[in-house]
């Protein structure tokens, strides 16, 4: 045993790229790897550790019962829980199953559904177990990662804006697409992290990391309804990446009764 | 005679989560699986009745390796739906942002992946302690990688830029020429590299392999072709669908890819790439390919490696001289109508062919989706080389056998993630 603190990467349904951004931060990693004990990276490593792990960081949703069972196992032999990603933090795109009848899904992408053992519903870690800390995104920032596992390891709480991606677009001098072009935008209901990039590539931003605190939603989909959007489509707008985060869906379901209200 | 079973609950160093189960009775092979139990994600269902325009985004979230190659397979499937024609500029954008995936994701399995096996590692963060310039050279050549794809989409990881018809902004010919002076180190480094993995010591270990790729007779396969096989066959794409078949077979609980005609497998990926495409490589990979002792077309997958490194070297070489010509795409994206009709695609993923089809309507949005990715096609290859693999990783050690098995599963770089959500999962980890 080396004495470093233990660090456990740990993936439920997800698409890896939230753990790869620890692989992807090349100019840390080496640094990263000296300052703790990898006890648990599959992907990284074949020195596999069992418990107890000092920092876990989760990936994924919980879609199965057997994934029901490992995360408690896995809070269980952890000090200090983090959930990595929209996947872990919200439910993911898989979470759309929510609003359907799953059976159909599986027949429809499997011959012989009978082999699925799939649970109705995606849903986000903290919906199983107490989580220590959530970082959001879609993927996460990679800085803001390798804050999240040094504050730890220093003590401190990890410090992640809660601020709109609005914010970082006047940072950047990015003009308004939606203001300038009439573009739909999630801007200014989203949560900043990815440094605003999608209005500084021309198209609206579409919510990678969900909710900003204290989103005014409403507002925002009745300028998209007088900008002539579809209700259809700003319920689909809403239900992506992070559609089963309280505040995406909330609006999103208030919207579907209104449509179908007047159906 | 008893029974010996094989196990590696969990398969380390490969992209998603999966295992492996060999049973043997005396010297008579009982089953060999490669075990997925990664949770499906259904996506070619959630895709249906949304907008035309969400599919890039949404299918680029079912690999955070290779979320490039579901987005190229995607815009150009749905392209060839709409009738929409892209222009040179936005080919060649295409290109280029491809070379960023494939440099990242090969970086990646050349020197975290794949190399510590030949050098007895458990990881490349450990072999860093003994190679420190080699792990660096790979870690900053990755990193160059996803600089590319940073400017040309906006992020590494699920690129913003991406769009039906093209991309939402060209990028500015200063941020891409910015890249050039590192570029060209990193060229230098993909030589090193191929000389270094070329000189592994590789097992005798041949398979008699149907080689799959795209082809393309102006240039390296990438985004458009037809599917040539090592067998001389030229298939058009849009005979995919009647020439390669999802099968159940008995002793797997995954759907496997077969050539329908033979019922056989075939392997698709980079060992296929470079053995249909030898001529196709840039000057550099292809004078590397002469000195190399490993021979084209290569049936041994353990030199799957060569064939990274020398798709790094032609990766590196053709985005300079990309990034040299570049020519901001005017327009950046064609525009077009909604129609109702389907349309297809292979791209070339760095594991190897990745085929969409999508059905839309009048109204722009999707009614039907499919979706083949390269694990799923050679997972039936996978477990017939680890059958024929079995003689030479047979020991008394039980831990020595296990790994012998999981370092030739690494060589394919299987992508779990990737296959999960195609192929049919029965969890099992008793």
């Amino acid at each position: 045993m080396s004495g470093k603190p233990r660090l456990g990467v740990f993936k439920f349904a997800s698409c890896d790229g939230c753990q790869l951004s620890l692989l992807a931060a090349e100019d840390q990693l080496l640094g990263v790897a000296d300052t703790v004990e990898i006890a648990y990276f599959l992907e990284a490593t074949s020195r596999i550790q069992p418990g107890p792990y000092d920092i876990a960081l989760i990936e994924g949703s919980i879609t199965t019962q057997h994934d029901v069972e490992r995360i408690k196992q896995i809070r269980a032999d952890t000090h200090f829980l983090v959930t990595i990603g929209a996947c872990a933090t919200s439910g993911g795109i898989q979470a759309l199953r929510n609003w359907s009848d799953c059976d159909e899904f599986v027949s429809s992408v499997y011959a012989t559904p009978d082999y699925i053992s799939t649970l109705a519903t995606s849903t986000a870690i903290a919906d199983h177990v107490k989580v220590d800390f959530e970082l959001r995104g879609c993927p996460i920032n990679q800085y803001q990662l390798i804050e999240v596992i040094q504050s730890v390891l220093a003590g401190r709480r990890p410090r992640t804006p809660v601020h709109s991606v609005c914010l970082d677009c006047k940072r950047r001098g990015t003009v308004c697409v939606m203001v300038a072009q009439g573009t739909a935008c999630l801007g200014p209901v989203t949560q900043a992290g990815c440094n605003a990039i999608c209005p500084e590539y021309n198209r609206g931003c579409y919510g990678c990391f969900g909710p900003a605190a204290q989103p005014n939603l409403v507002s925002l989909t009745d300028q998209f309804s007088a900008n002539g959007m579809p209700r259809e489509q700003i319920v689909n707008n809403l239900r992506s990446f992070n559609g089963n985060s309280p505040e995406f869906r909330v609006e999103s379901d208030r919207i579907q009764a209104e449509q179908d209200g007047e159906q | 005679m008893t029974d010996r079973v094989i196990k590696v609950t969990a398969l380390t160093r490969v992209e998603g989560e999966g295992g492996l189960y060999i049973k043997l009775n005396g010297d008579t092979i009982e089953n060999v699986r490669l075990e997925i139990y990664e949770p499906p994600r259904l996506f070619e269902a959630l895709l249906r009745g949304r907008k035309l325009e969400d599919v890039p985004d949404v299918t680029a979230r079912i690999c955070g390796i290779c979320p490039v190659a579901y987005q190229m397979s995607s815009v150009h499937s749905l392209e060839a739906a709409l009738g929409v024609e892209i222009n040179p500029e936005i080919r060649k954008l295409r290109r280029l942002l491809y070379c960023g995936e494939w440099i990242e994701s090969h970086a990646l399995h050349v020197y975290l992946l794949n190399a510590p096996d030949f050098l007895g590692f458990e990881s490349g963060l450990e072999m860093a302690a003994d190679f420190p310039a080699e792990v660096n050279r790979g870690l900053r050549m990755k990193k160059h990688g996803n600089q590319l794809l940073e400017i040309l989409g906006g992020r590494a990881i699920h690129p913003v830029n991406v769009c039906v018809g093209g991309f939402f902004r060209s990028p500015r010919s200063e941020d891409l020429k910015k890249l050039l002076p590192d570029l060209e180190w990193c060229l230098n480094a993909a030589i090193e590299t191929t000389k270094w993995v070329a000189g592994f010591d590789f097992p005798d270990f041949s398979c008699n392999y149907q080689l799959v790729s795209l082809a393309n007779d102006k240039e390296y396969p990438m985004n458009e072709g037809y599917i040539a096989t090592s067998d001389g066959e030229s298939i058009d794409v849009i005979d995919y669908e009647k020439e390669f078949e999802e099968s159940h077979v008995e002793h797997s609980t995954a759907l496997h890819s077969l050539r329908t005609k033979t019922g056989n497998a075939y392997l698709t990926g980079p060992l296929a790439r470079v053995s249909l495409n030898v001529n196709q490589l840039s000057p550099t990979a292809r004078r590397l390919v002469d000195e190399s002792s490993v021979s084209w077309p290569c049936f041994n997958p353990f030199q799957s490696i060569v064939a990274r490194g020398l798709e790094l070297v032609h990766a590196f070489e053709e985005a300079i001289q990309i990034i040299r010509e570049y020519q901001p795409a005017k327009p950046s994206r064609v525009e077009y109508a909604y129609r109702s009709g389907s349309g297809c695609a292979v791209t070339e993923a760095p594991r190897g062919l990745l085929y969409h089809r999508y059905v839309v309507d009048a109204d722009g949005k999707v009614v039907e989706a499919k979706i083949v990715p390269p694990t799923s096609q050679n997972q039936a290859q996978i477990e017939a080389d680890l059958r024929k693999w079995i003689p030479h990783a047979l020991s008394d050690d039980e831990a020595a056998t296990a790994r012998a098995f999981e370092n030739l599963v690494r060589c394919y770089d299987p992508c779990i993630s990737c296959s999960t959500h195609f192929l049919k999962v029965k969890i099992d980890r008793s």
